[in-house]
């Protein structure tokens, strides 16, 4: 053939698979929107749950998902600043720290079903915690470590060296060098990475199924003290997130109004992350301007 | 004076506690993550290797066998814990998707640097980025309510199966190839663009014949993560596979994976027992499956960095 007749056939077959990629996720979000929007309001969104009659709502589920987002950043937050800053900045490079990068990466590629059933086995079996919000948190954490700690080191290692220098040179010490001058300018940039991880924790339910479980009891929201079991602070109760609930409805089919529910679930996680990318980008835009000179 | 400030020299300044403190805190940090790591790998491998230990159960049958029924012994005392139909469908539904999304993520990628840079940037990532986002379970309920009845309609049958399976995946791991791939493309060196143009090749022979190959290491880490990841997924497949743990015979036959016979079966045995042994044991074949793509993906590296 024509070399420039192929040039022009490949030009084209490019062409159709890019814009293949940008209708199947025009598709996808339009079905979900146009599906889920017509079943979202205030009813569904603040109403509990029912199991075997149709008209429930997902008022519990959502409070669970984003106290249990909550919980999982509070404890893998500190976990990953501190590994991300000895990486970056203290780690020597020898045999110890490639081993530690590679159980990283590892960690990273782990089927999240294996995460949960680990879960499962330390916190609700041997811990004693049952399925709850706490063995849900710690379970999360160890599916979110190895993401937000890389994005926290490449947000520090973005920093210029020239900045490190300068905090040695005026005297400081190296971690009141990474304290009060490289956190600072890499603020920005961790902070989009953990919106992001967010939105991944948001939305992730095989690593809970078996360790906050699968059921959403009742709660009473004028209670605060987190040691009531109706109280909706309580990390000891078993909670349903969002997305284990869609799970659940769609494979035990008892509901009636399964499908409707679903959607406007769907709708509603979709709709949650799509925040979650687009603050993630805005916040850190904003961010890195107030922080920094650029403009 | 002179022994004082002997004294205070000889001392540890305050900075230097910080210093020390602050390096140990964040080791430990990172210590932390990675003695988490090696106890996922002890925690499961004791579990799912009891079913050969404790319950000694031949291995090789395990591997091999086609009946998956652990709660029934057959006709020479063994347990029926067959686990091929399971390891087929996950091979099946990984290789399957994998090569439906692999001429489509390479081709966006190609598209996105090296014939349109700018709508790649403005348009396609964003599209990628967005297309990560949306939860598994998402995918699982699109699969089930738009997927399976086309398959109904198109083939017959319940439409549950590998193909929906398939489908759904694809989907799901498009994304991850097509950023990696783009990735992989973005580092091969301008000048060897420049330097196929300047013979006068078109850019279709300069992609096909130069960047490609060039770029073929990144490529197949690209393909292999995704593979990962379609290897792993749990709930979307388990919601359109139709869960029957049998040799899958046709492509729209219900049939099940690893990860699929482990959500649903985790919650309705008792622990300690044969039949969930004999889940950890499953598990225990994906802990692997991920440790060796991870291998895989060293040995392509390395590799790919001997050609440089």
């Amino acid at each position: 053939m024509n070399p420039k007749t192929a040039n022009k056939i490949a030009t084209g077959v490019l062409y159709g698979t890019a814009g293949t990629i940008v209708l199947i996720l025009a598709a996808l979000l339009g079905y979900i929107i146009v599906t889920g929007l017509p079943h979202i309001s205030w009813h569904f969104l603040t109403s509990p749950s029912k199991a075997f009659t149709a008209g429930g709502g997902i008022g519990i589920q959502l409070f669970n998902s984003f106290y249990l987002l909550v919980l999982t950043l509070l404890i893998s937050f500190p976990i990953a600043l501190g590994a991300g800053i000895y990486l970056n900045e203290y780690a020597p490079k020898n045999a110890l720290t490639s081993l530690i990068r590679t159980a990283i990466e590892i960690l990273s590629s782990l089927p999240s079903v294996v995460v949960g059933l680990f879960g499962f086995l330390i916190f609700v079996v041997q811990f004693g915690f049952g399925f709850s919000i706490l063995s849900g948190a710690f379970s999360l954490t160890f599916f979110n470590l190895p993401l937000l700690t890389r994005s926290i080191e490449e947000a520090l290692a973005a920093v210029p060296e020239t900045q490190r220098e300068g905090g040695l040179a005026l005297g400081l010490s190296r971690w009141e060098t990474v304290i009060y001058i490289i956190l600072p300018a890499a603020l920005p940039s961790i902070l989009t990475g953990v919106i992001l991880s967010a939105g991944r924790i948001f939305g992730e339910a095989a690593a809970l199924i078996y360790t906050a479980g699968q059921s959403a009891p009742a709660l009473d929201f004028a209670n605060w003290n987190p040691f009531d079991i109706s109280s909706p602070l309580n990390p000891m109760r078993p909670a349903e997130t969002l997305a284990v609930h869609i799970w659940k409805i769609n494979s035990e089919g008892i509901m009636p109004d399964a499908k409707a529910v679903s959607s406007g679930a769907s709708a509603v996680l979709v709709i949650a992350v799509l925040l979650f990318n687009l603050s993630a980008r805005y916040i850190g835009r904003r961010l890195f301007k107030k922080l920094t000179a650029a403009d | 004076m002179n022994k004082q400030l002997a004294e205070q020299l000889r001392k540890r300044s305050k900075a230097a506690w910080l210093e020390r403190i602050g390096k140990i805190v964040s080791f430990s940090a990172l210590a932390l993550i990675t003695l988490t790591v090696f106890a996922i790998i002890i925690f499961v491998a004791s579990k799912g290797l009891a079913t050969f230990f404790d319950n000694h159960v031949n291995f090789w049958n395990f591997l091999t066998g086609k009946n998956w029924n652990p709660t029934i012994t057959d006709k020479s005392g063994q347990p029926e814990v067959g686990a091929l139909p399971m390891i087929t469908g996950s091979f099946v539904v990984t290789l399957l998707s994998a090569l439906l999304a692999t001429p489509f993520a390479i081709g966006t990628a190609i598209f996105m640097t090296e014939i349109s840079p700018r709508r790649g940037a403005r348009i396609l990532q964003p599209v990628t980025e967005l297309l990560v986002g949306i939860p598994s379970v998402v995918y699982g309920f699109i699969g089930l309510t738009v997927v399976v009845p086309v398959i109904r309609t198109i083939f017959g049958g319940s439409g549950f199966g590998i193909l929906a399976g398939t489908f759904v995946l694809f989907v799901m791991i498009l994304p991850t190839v097509t950023s990696m791939s783009v990735d992989a493309l973005k580092t091969v060196p301008r000048y060897y663009r420049e330097a196929a143009l300047a013979l006068g090749a078109t850019r279709w022979q300069t992609i096909y014949k130069v960047i490609l190959r060039a770029a073929t290491p990144g490529l197949l880490t690209a393909i292999v993560f995704g593979m990962a990841r379609a290897f792993g997924e749990a709930l979307a497949v388990q919601m359109v596979i139709g869960n029957a743990a049998l040799m899958p015979s046709s492509l729209v036959s219900p049939s099940s994976t690893l990860t699929s016979v482990l959500t649903t079966g985790i919650g309705n045995t008792v622990m300690g027992s044969l039949d969930n042994n004999a889940l950890w044991s499953l598990a225990l074949v994906l802990l692997v499956m991920s440790l060796i793509f991870n291998l895989i993906v060293r040995l392509i590296g390395r590799k790919g960095a001997m050609h440089k």
